[in-house]
């Protein structure tokens, strides 16, 4: 297929003294330009799925290609780092100098940029996560949906073609979520970058044009965010919780209440519950 | 209050010297270290005094700040002289007291070694009052870089002292954050002897060290994921460039060696002159 870019094939990893395998008979495929949320509680894989997709790990069986290179292939290692950038979780173990510009630097210097291409990049990097303000402050100083930003920038430098999020934002507190989803939403929408949003956030997820739920290193569901979460039984066995509307929505429908399926957020539940006031008038 | 701290004494105000290329500045501060080693006489010391003076002022730092630096090693400055006093050997007798035996040649070199010290340490502290860590260790990566050749990790050793310095102030945080979680389950970091207060820091050090190790396998594989593989075939954001400042600074430095020579010269044969004629 012409517009996947990372192809995940029957893909199986273990840890070094681990007795079981941390993923096991993986498949997924990520298309050119979608936002695709993955999913799961602790311990399900997930993170290690994130690191199988730009090569910091290497899977013991089966194949991940990204924009058609072989993980495996030691010859294409920064070609595959470079087009496909990873975000962490903390926010302060990421950033590697002491000026924010500089750390966005940090990946050009390594690609060997020219100087003055390296300086007009990391001022459209800056611009485009809205931090050119902050250029010269010190990494310290920045609060952690600041520094995330400033990560993203450092990816965004590099001109990736899949922007990987491992669970950026579980460190933040909610307006740090907020801000830096959006910003990742934005990149996403204006410029086409490809995302792989690993977190446990059902909120974020339903976000998503598709959803990846995992679950004991294997893939547990695979679809739209509505149709995902209209599971409620199943996503509940796996130890996620459905979104607090999604939820609400099948109680109240179970109380005789005539809500449609799928609503995911408190702006549908609203008009949901309006429209149905309207009618009973 | 810990969002402030200023690292290492750099004197952040934009001046002629804080503009110097660091690799300039560690050069000539050696230089002047060598020359402070050449004085011979009290006129030398004044000489390379109103050259310090001189550059503190060029480089808008309070001479007071030198004078600080100085004091902080007061200790080491008594002892010098101290030592230098009493255990020289010398033949023309000053005073002799008991064991103790002060000779004139012991009390000049006494007197030479502690100013010497002084004005060594004025000298770096200047340089480090003028150059931001990062700078400093910019230029001594470039300064050992031609030492690669004979594998001297000069690229590593620059990437981890600026790796230290970012990670400075988050450290410092975080033993903030660990010893008031500590305090707040009832230890106590203030009462009791030394060993009392050493013993009592462990339960602040052994969390700081666990996160520490766990930052630095993060930081490992964040700065993997985006390509870092040493310092070859790399470009850098941060260029160093000699100017003409440089080639003027280093000029002042060569005057002031030049002078001292002189004046080692001039002084005793001029003495010997004026000897001569009064004679």
């Amino acid at each position: 297929m012409n517009d996947t870019i990372i192809s995940v094939k029957d893909v199986s990893f273990t840890y070094e003294d681990a007795a079981e395998p941390a993923l096991s008979g993986v498949s997924v495929d990520v298309r050119r330009g979608e936002f695709l949320a993955v999913l799961g509680h602790n311990g399900s894989g997930k993170s290690t799925l994130a690191k199988l997709l730009n090569a910091l790990y290497v899977p013991t069986e089966g194949r991940v290609t990204v924009c058609g290179l072989d993980t495996q292939d030691d010859e294409h290692l920064w070609d595959i780092r470079q087009q496909a950038g990873m975000i962490f979780q903390n926010p302060d173990n990421q950033i590697v100098a002491t000026v924010v510009r500089e750390d966005v630097a940090f990946g050009l210097e390594n690609l060997a940029v020219p100087h003055d291409e390296m300086v007009r990049r990391i001022d459209e990097a800056l611009a485009a996560v809205r931090m050119t303000d902050f250029a010269e402050s010190a990494p310290h100083m920045l609060s952690g949906g600041q520094k995330q930003r400033v990560a993203i920038a450092g990816i965004l430098a590099m001109q990736p073609s899949v922007i990987i999020a491992d669970e950026a934002t579980a460190m933040l507190d909610p307006s740090g979520r907020k801000e830096v989803l959006s910003t990742i939403r934005r990149l996403n929408r204006e410029k086409g970058i490809t995302v792989v949003w690993i977190t446990h956030y059902m909120e974020e997820a339903a976000q998503a044009d598709r959803v990846v739920v995992m679950n004991h290193g294997q893939v547990a569901l695979t679809g739209k965010p509505r149709e995902v979460f209209e599971q409620v039984e199943t996503l509940r066995e796996l130890h996620l919780d459905v979104p607090h509307m999604t939820d609400l929505a099948q109680d109240l429908r179970r109380d005789g209440m005539p809500l449609p399926e799928g609503i995911l957020t408190v702006e549908e539940m609203a008009e949901e519950v309006c429209k149905l006031l309207c009618r009973s008038k | 209050m810990m969002k402030n701290i200023t690292l290492g004494q750099y004197y952040p105000v934009d001046s002629w010297v804080h503009r110097l290329d660091p690799r300039t500045k560690i050069l000539l501060t050696i230089a002047m270290i060598v020359a402070v080693f050449m004085v011979h006489s009290l006129v030398g010391y004044a000489i390379v005094l109103g050259f310090i003076y001189l550059s503190a002022r060029m480089s808008k730092i309070p001479f007071r700040m030198l004078v600080k630096g100085v004091k902080a090693l007061r200790f080491i400055l008594i002892l010098t002289f101290l030592m230098n006093l009493f255990f020289s050997s010398g033949e023309t007798l000053l005073v002799e007291w008991g064991v103790i035996r002060i000779t004139q040649e012991g009390l000049s070199q006494a007197i030479h070694y502690s100013l010497r010290l002084v004005f060594l340490v004025m000298g770096t502290s200047l340089m480090t009052l003028t150059t931001s860590p990062i700078a400093l260790s910019d230029g001594i990566e470039l300064l050992l870089s031609p030492l690669k050749k004979i594998h001297f990790p000069a690229h590593e050793l620059a990437m981890m002292m600026s790796i230290a310095l970012r990670f400075i102030p988050t450290l410092m945080e975080e033993a903030d954050k660990i010893m008031k979680a500590q305090m707040a389950r009832g230890a106590d970091f203030e009462s009791g002897n030394l060993l009392a207060r050493a013993k009592a820091m462990v339960p602040l050090l052994v969390p700081l060290f666990v996160s520490a190790f766990r930052r630095a396998g993060d930081l490992a594989m964040a700065m993997e994921s985006r390509c870092y593989h040493g310092g070859e075939n790399r470009t850098r954001l941060r260029v160093l460039r000699i100017t003409r400042n440089d080639w003027i600074a280093a000029a002042c430095v060569a005057a002031l060696i030049a002078l001292i020579v002189l004046e080692g010269w001039a002084v005793p044969v001029v003495t010997a002159a004026v000897k001569g004629l009064i004679a």
